[in-house]
């Protein structure tokens, strides 16, 4: 598979994640997680529901909490102090299934707000930035409108856009394309193709495999909180190792 | 379509079928009376009822209203010029219309005064109620507070200008310290603003005369305007608060958490009448000796804590009807707790409450009517005593009544149209 030269992977570390447990009450979520993101690696994450993927990547920027092991994002590690939290939170961005877009604030406001609040960047330059990405994402004609005004698609890819103009140098991606009708899914895709190709440092939990053969540089597959197995993409389609990939690999793919 | 169906599954439509106007009969005058007053026998059984029942109160109320005597010194002078006829006796509005506005003892050549404060009222609310309105016009709304204080209970300038230079100086310490934490800036910004009005008291002692209006006393406001006092002044309060109890009672920290929840459900348990009465009678122990805090101001306390704490659930309504997205969405581009809640979670939360709130603030504005029964004349306080009770007037209850309820009216029926008006502007979603 011929990447494009920006598709390369460094040796600096972008998150390591070590020996990381958590439990919702008595019920062992993530057990024993041990994971290093180089920057530039695109990582996708599947696995059936229910098996922590999802849970995994919302540690990363501490919108859950774990109990146990170390978390170590961009040289900082997560700890409960808010300041950190908050740091590192602008420094990853987040897509989530249901886009969560601001549905009182326009697109162009939904993208300026967070540089404005937290970056402290004048209006005048935050709305530039925000134009730029909502044209990368090419929805720009619709800066002035409603998200309630927008196709699913559409809102996604402002979601990503909004993410974007943080200028984040992580981006996780929580099943975005998941809420989506079929026709919409291609377009967010692209979008997503598209930042990788830039060299932008992505985690994705996601079931299009067509995605993961194409941009991911490893592919990682979770099991009852667990990661099962992980590998290239290549090798990880074409020649699973464990029983449990192959049946889930059978499942998704078989039809 | 289904003769297409009887020659083949097949159908390919080659050109659009022309548009035709509705049958006759199915548009126009005709067709609406059929359908919405005489649809059926019952239906159209139930319309006659009600247009009969419509002419009848018609046919009582306007004759007594266009008979009725508008100038007269007393009730029998009214029953004389009625001479047997049915008719209205307003001319105990147009005697008394002073008391039921300013209350019996408002010095009336100062009565240019409540009424500017009620003109400036409109004035400094705008720039809050309509958000198209320049922002550098919220300036009034922050010196109105002052400057009602001021024309309503007289006295020197320098008593309004010290307390606000009191919320500036405040405000001033806040901005300055809630870079370093929220708590910081916010208990600082109090404890700076106690420390100015303290300074400030002696300014105020020492100039007693300058600027000043002829001083009234609490006790001689009354009438609608009392009624207005109250309620602007407890619904603005209690708004503020009644956001930060259904923020504290969402809060982690379990302290304040219980706080808030304790204080809701204890105001919510207890009957409005029952804190008037404490604020009128029991309040006075809790004050440091000596002090004999002003009437008004214990009813303003109790009022307000009373709305606050219902104003508190509404908002929890709207806090727990925002899906946990828009927190986390907030949350994970790093806004901090103040700027999700204020920017993000508030805006939304208060829109989905805006009919809640504007219903315990119309009931709020009905409920200041309460404290006529701890004998403060209020419009109502008005009507049962010096009406009333007066030789001239015993015996006049519809007029009195009717203008009383009038009053209430407008403002409670503005408040629920500009509400209504709000949250159109404020539909988002769905366009």
């Amino acid at each position: 598979m011929n990447q494009p030269a920006s598709m390369t992977v460094s040796d600096e570390v972008a998150i390591e994640i070590t020996g990381m447990n958590k439990w919702y009450g008595q019920f062992h979520v993530l057990r024993d997680i041990n994971l290093t993101v180089n920057r530039g690696e695109r990582i996708v994450i599947c696995g059936p529901s229910g098996s922590g993927k999802s849970t995994l990547i919302r540690c990363i920027n501490r919108l859950e909490e774990h109990q146990k092991g170390k978390i170590v994002v961009d040289g900082t590690e997560l700890s409960s102090d808010l300041k950190n939290i908050d740091k590192i939170r602008s420094e990853v961005g987040m897509c989530f299934q249901h886009f969560n877009l601001f549905p009182h604030l326009t697109i162009l406001e939904n993208c300026t707000l967070a540089p404005i609040w937290v970056r402290k960047i004048p209006k005048r330059e935050a709305e530039e930035t925000a134009m730029h990405f909502l044209e990368k994402v090419k929805i720009p004609e619709q800066a002035d409108k409603y998200p309630g005004q927008l196709s699913g698609g559409q809102q996604q890819r402002v979601a990503i856009a909004r993410s974007l103009c943080m200028k984040p140098r992580i981006m996780l991606f929580d099943e975005p394309t998941s809420a989506l009708d079929p026709e919409m899914i291609k377009e967010v895709l692209d979008t997503m193709i598209s930042l990788a190709e830039e060299g932008m440092t992505m985690i994705c939990v996601t079931h299009e495999m067509g995605f993961a053969r194409q941009v991911a540089n490893r592919v990682i597959f979770m099991d009852a909180g667990q990661i099962v197995e992980q590998n290239e993409p290549e090798a990880f389609f074409n020649n699973p190792q464990s029983e449990r990939t192959k049946l889930f690999l059978s499942q998704i793919l078989g039809h | 379509m289904s003769d297409t169906h009887a020659h083949s599954a097949a159908f390919v439509r080659t050109e659009t079928l022309p548009e035709m106007p509705p049958p006759p009969g199915e548009t126009g005058i005709v067709k609406w009376l059929r359908a919405n007053l005489f649809a059926n026998v019952p239906n159209a059984i139930l319309t006659l009822v009600s247009l009969w029942a419509i002419y009848a109160l018609l046919a009582g109320f306007i004759p007594w209203f266009t008979n009725a005597v508008w100038s007269a010194e007393d009730i029998r002078d009214c029953q004389a010029q009625l001479d047997g006829t049915r008719g209205a006796c307003f001319a105990v509005i147009s005697e008394r219309w002073h008391q039921l506005l300013f209350g019996i003892a408002y010095p009336q050549d100062q009565y240019w005064r409540p009424i500017l404060a009620f003109i400036l009222l409109f004035l400094s609310a705008a720039p809050l109620l309509f958000s198209k309105l320049p922002r550098n016009l919220l300036v009034l709304t922050l010196i109105y507070p002052f400057l009602g204080y001021w024309l309503l209970w007289g006295g020197t300038i320098v008593a309004p200008l010290v307390a606000l230079a009191g919320v500036l100086v405040g405000f001033a310490v806040y901005q300055r310290l809630v870079t370093g934490s929220f708590a910081m800036g916010f208990f600082g910004g109090i404890a700076a603003a106690f420390v100015a009005w303290w300074i400030g008291g002696f300014i105020t002692g020492a100039a007693e005369g300058v600027l000043a209006l002829e001083p009234v006393a609490s006790r001689d406001m009354g009438g609608f305007m009392l009624n207005m006092i109250l309620g602007t002044v407890c619904v603005s309060l209690s708004l503020p608060i009644g956001i930060m109890l259904a923020l504290g009672r969402q809060s982690d920290m379990i302290i304040i958490k219980w706080i808030c929840v304790v204080f809701i459900e204890f105001i919510r348990g207890v009957p409005l009448i029952t804190l008037l009465f404490v604020a009128s009678v029991v309040l006075a122990y809790f004050f440091p000796p000596g002090t004999n805090q002003d009437l008004i101001l214990r009813v303003i306390i109790m009022i307000t804590m009373f709305s606050s704490a219902y104003i508190a659930e509404v908002i929890r309504g709207g806090l727990a009807a925002l899906p946990r997205g828009q927190y986390e969405a907030a949350d994970s581009l790093g806004l901090d707790y103040p700027q999700a809640m204020r920017l993000i979670v508030l805006p939304q939360a208060l829109k989905i409450s805006i009919p809640g709130i504007v219903n315990v603030a119309v009931g709020l504005f009905k409920d200041t009517t309460l404290v006529s029964v701890i004998s403060m004349f209020d419009l109502v306080g008005v009507v049962r005593g010096p009406i009333f009770s007066s030789t001239e007037w015993a015996g006049v209850y519809w007029e009195v009544w009717g203008f009383a309820a009038l009053l209430f009216f407008i403002v409670c029926y503005s408040i629920s149209q500009y509400s209504q008006w709000l949250e159109r502007q404020l539909a988002t979603d769905h366009r």
